[in-house]
This record gives structure tokens, C-alpha cells and sequence, in this order.
């Protein structure tokens, strides 16, 4: 027997580093969305037709629309993230890549942070990109279009970030859905409140800078913390499996 | 003989207040085959799962190069393969693009070692097929074809046999035989009739029946 054959341990400077891991993982990602195309109309489907819908049940007149447009516009981009969260983990779950995932030696939290910006880059940003032609439609003016973009550029990954700690835990639960929004709204409140709140305040012409630290301080919080809680909360559920 | 790469200490394990294992103590030394074995829902999936660290539901000791494992994970878990029920295989991707992204991790490969991987698996020819159109046992082979690039000294190996013909069967025998002798460490668990020279067993099952 020749033990010998080659260095058994491998030296640390060889390891394949963090960013390049991912890299990977967010590729991976990525590609695999793009072969299902249908799941990431899914999210935007659903965003236009809620507030498409909303005028022609509620009240098309054009003073309603200004005032409550935002509002509309946020919550429908709020529940179509929430929709798309059960698949942020779930098919990795079932087909045991998260398994590997988790057994790579890179931080976990860092994987799970690329995991969540490939997530919202395939459904948060492109609500990000249509809120502009569904602005128009609800009769909001250039200026709060503009700060209502704004807010949700900074508000989406909130919602992806605080929405992977949800998915993480529910991961092994056969009925996920309606714990996972039981769980995720609350926390979710505090962005939309604020998110609707700049906007209109943008709408009165009072000063947003404020609103806009709020939120971008929602956003490092969550980036900072979220992933961290979506790694214990993956490790929890993939023990219980 | 060298040092254990693993040695688990007086591990216990209760699934649904139901005693799978307890006492149980063992080494893995570089150079030899385990065969963990035992009867169906007797522990050996939670075994392996407890040895790669995804279960942390058990009590006793685990020990890594003769220290704690959990305060070493990174050299741990850079020095494991743990490929289990679920190979981590997409069903979307093709099978170079799976391997290519199970190795990113790893360590950097080209795509020609990975293509004669998936060739030395009898998938030439599938490399560009997605994964999903292809047989189960294909499938697996995606998943095996880790093990020929593989250079984790400690491989945990979970049903590896499934779904795999009579001569794949025979091929992966060899490969863990010549991976023993190189110097690296196999566990396995099996419902195959796997008879290797100097192969080592851990059975499960006795300790359930003491509760």
C-alpha cells in the first residue's frame, strides 16, 4: 500500500477562492433560468396583470390612479416577489445540489448571497424595468416614476435578501407556501411602508433624502445579515431531511 | 499504519425518538474501503449524511486528522466527497456544464480533463444533451464521472451502485480498489454484495433492537 502516491491534504493556497466559487454559483443560476424561461415570465406576468386589473376594479379615474398608483404598483411588486421565493431553494433542494452547496468549503453565506442576486436579478430587477411603462399607465408624473424606480431598485433585493431567510426555513416543510408569507410579510411591511412612503412624499414636492437613507439603510442591513441567517436556517432544514 | 483521516467517537444518533446507532466508534484510515451495511431504515444514509457534516443531530465525537472536526470544516470540507441519494445533478443543464459547476468549487479543470471524465463514464457522445433526457442510470454516471477528477483524500459514497448496469457496476469496484491503493479513504454504503480485498465493515441495525 502506498499512501505516498500523492500529498493527502490538500494545501490551503490551492483552494478555489470565494469570488471565483461565486462566480459559479451565480452562473449556474443563472443558465439554469434561462433553459426555463417560462418560471421567470411567471413573477413579471403577474406584476402587469395586478396592476392592470386594479383600475378596471377598482376605479379608472385619473385622481385615484395619481394618488394611490405607488402604492398599487409596490404591492404587486411586493407579492410577485414573494411568489417566486418558494424557487429560490427548491429545486436545488430536490435534486441535491444544495447538499453540495452547503459541503463546499467556501463560506456559506457567501454562496447563498451569489444565490440571491442571480434571484433578483432574474425577477426583482425586471419589475425594476417595467415600473416605468406601468407608471405611465397609472398616471404618475416623470418625477415620481423616477423616485418610484428608485425605490424599488433599492427595495427588490431587500425583498430577495429578507426572502431567502423565509425560503431557507420552510425548505423541508412539504406545505412551504403559506408559512413562508405568514413568516415573510411582516417583515416586509417596514420596506413597503417606507418604498410607498418616498414616493409620496416625491408626489407633495417635500425633500426624499431621508426616506431614500432609510431605505438604503434597510438594504445593508439585509445584505449584511440576511445571508447569514439563510445559511443557519439552510443548514437547519437540510439536518431535519 | 498512518494516522485516521476520520474517527468518529462513541457517535449516537436518535431519528423520530427512534435509537439508530449509539457506541458506535470507528477509524478511517487512508488506504482502505468501509462498507457501511445494515438493513433498510437502519441509519446508514444518516450515518454518512452525519459524517459529511450535513446532519448535526447526533452526539459523540468527530474527529478530523486527530482534531474536532467542526473547528476545522474548511480543511474538512475541501478534503471530502460526500455524493449522496441526490447527486446534485440539474436536470436542465448538459452533463459538461453540471461537472463544470460541481468543480468550480473544487478545483479549476478544464473542459478536456472533464470530457474524458464523462467519456471514461460511457457518456461520450451525451456531453451536450440535457441532463433531464437522459436515463437514470446516466444520470448517476454525470455524478461518477466527479470520482475520476476527483482528488479528495476521504470519499463518502451513499447507494453509489444504484441505477448502475453490471459492467458499471464492475468498473466502479476497480476505481475504488485503485483509489485504495493510491492512498485515499472510502466509505460506502450498499445494498450490493461488494466483496473487495481487505474491505472494511461498519454494521448497523444490532443496536436498534437493544432499546
Amino acid at each position: 500500500m502506498n499512501a505516498e502516491f500523492r500529498p493527502l491534504l490538500k494545501p490551503v493556497d490551492q483552494a478555489v477562492g470565494p469570488v471565483a466559487a461565486m462566480v459559479a454559483v451565480f452562473a449556474r443560476d443563472v443558465r439554469v433560468a434561462f433553459r426555463q424561461r417560462q418560471d421567470l415570465l411567471n413573477p413579471l406576468l403577474f406584476f402587469v396583470m395586478v396592476v392592470t386589473l386594479f383600475p378596471l376594479g377598482v376605479s379608472p379615474e385619473v385622481a385615484f390612479l395619481k394618488q394611490s398608483g405607488a402604492g398599487i404598483l409596490w404591492v404587486a411588486a411586493l407579492l410577485s416577489v414573494l411568489l417566486s421565493l418558494d424557487h429560490l431553494f427548491r429545486h436545488d433542494f430536490d435534486d441535491g445540489t444544495l447538499e453540495q452547496l452547503v459541503l463546499q468549503p467556501q463560506p456559506l453565506f457567501l454562496l447563498i448571497l451569489a444565490k440571491t442576486l442571480a434571484h433578483w436579478i432574474l425577477t426583482g430587477l425586471p419589475l425594476v424595468v417595467l415600473t416605468p411603462v406601468l407608471g405611465i399607465m397609472v398616471h404618475l408624473d416623470g418625477n415620481s416614476i423616477a423616485i418610484l424606480c428608485l425605490t424599488l431598485l433599492i427595495g427588490t433585493p431587500v425583498l430577495s435578501l429578507i426572502g431567502s431567510i423565509g425560503a431557507a426555513l420552510t425548505l423541508g416543510l412539504r406545505s412551504a407556501g403559506v408559512l413562508l408569507s405568514l413568516l415573510i410579510i411582516p417583515l416586509y411591511i417596514p420596506v413597503l411602508i417606507f418604498g410607498t412612503g418616498t414616493v409620496a412624499a416625491a408626489t407633495e414636492g417635500a425633500p426624499v433624502a431621508g426616506y431614500l437613507a432609510l431605505m438604503g439603510a434597510f438594504l445593508v442591513l439585509a445584505l449584511t445579515l440576511a445571508p447569514f441567517a439563510s445559511a443557519a436556517a439552510l443548514r437547519v432544514s437540510l439536518s431535519n431531511s | 499504519m498512518s494516522e485516521p483521516l476520520l474517527q468518529a467517537v462513541n457517535l449516537e444518533c436518535e431519528r423520530d425518538e427512534r435509537l439508530l446507532f449509539h457506541n458506535l466508534s470507528f477509524s478511517i484510515l487512508p488506504g482502505t474501503v468501509t462498507r457501511v451495511e445494515g438493513p433498510n431504515g437502519t441509519g446508514k444514509t444518516t450515518l454518512l449524511r452525519i459524517l459529511a457534516g450535513l446532519n448535526d443531530a447526533y452526539a459523540g465525537d468527530l474527529l478530523w486528522c486527530g482534531q474536532a472536526r467542526n473547528r476545522q470544516r474548511e480543511s474538512f470540507l475541501r478534503n471530502t466527497l460526500y455524493l449522496g441519494h441526490r447527486p446534485g445533478i440539474k436536470p436542465l443543464l448538459t452533463p459538461l456544464e453540471n461537472l463544470r459547476a460541481l468543480m468550480a468549487a473544487r478545483r479549476p479543470v478544464g473542459d478536456d480533463t472533464l470530457l474524458q471524465a464523462l467519456a471514461g463514464t460511457g457518456l461520450a457522445g451525451f456531453e451536450n444533451v440535457p441532463c433531464r433526457n437522459l436515463s437514470a442510470g446516466q444520470q448517476r454516471r454525470v455524478a461518477l464521472a466527479r470520482l475520476l477528477i476527483a482528488d479528495e483524500p476521504l470519499w463518502l459514497l451513499d447507494e453509489v451502485f444504484t441505477a448502475i448496469d453490471a459492467d458499471g457496476v464492475g468498473a466502479i469496484e476497480a476505481l475504488l480498489q485503485q483509489r485504495a491503493q493510491e492512498g485515499g479513504a472510502v466509505l460506502v454504503t450498499t445494498h450490493h454484495d461488494l466483496q473487495l480485498p481487505g474491505m472494511n465493515r461498519i454494521t448497523l441495525g444490532g443496536a436498534a433492537n437493544e432499546c
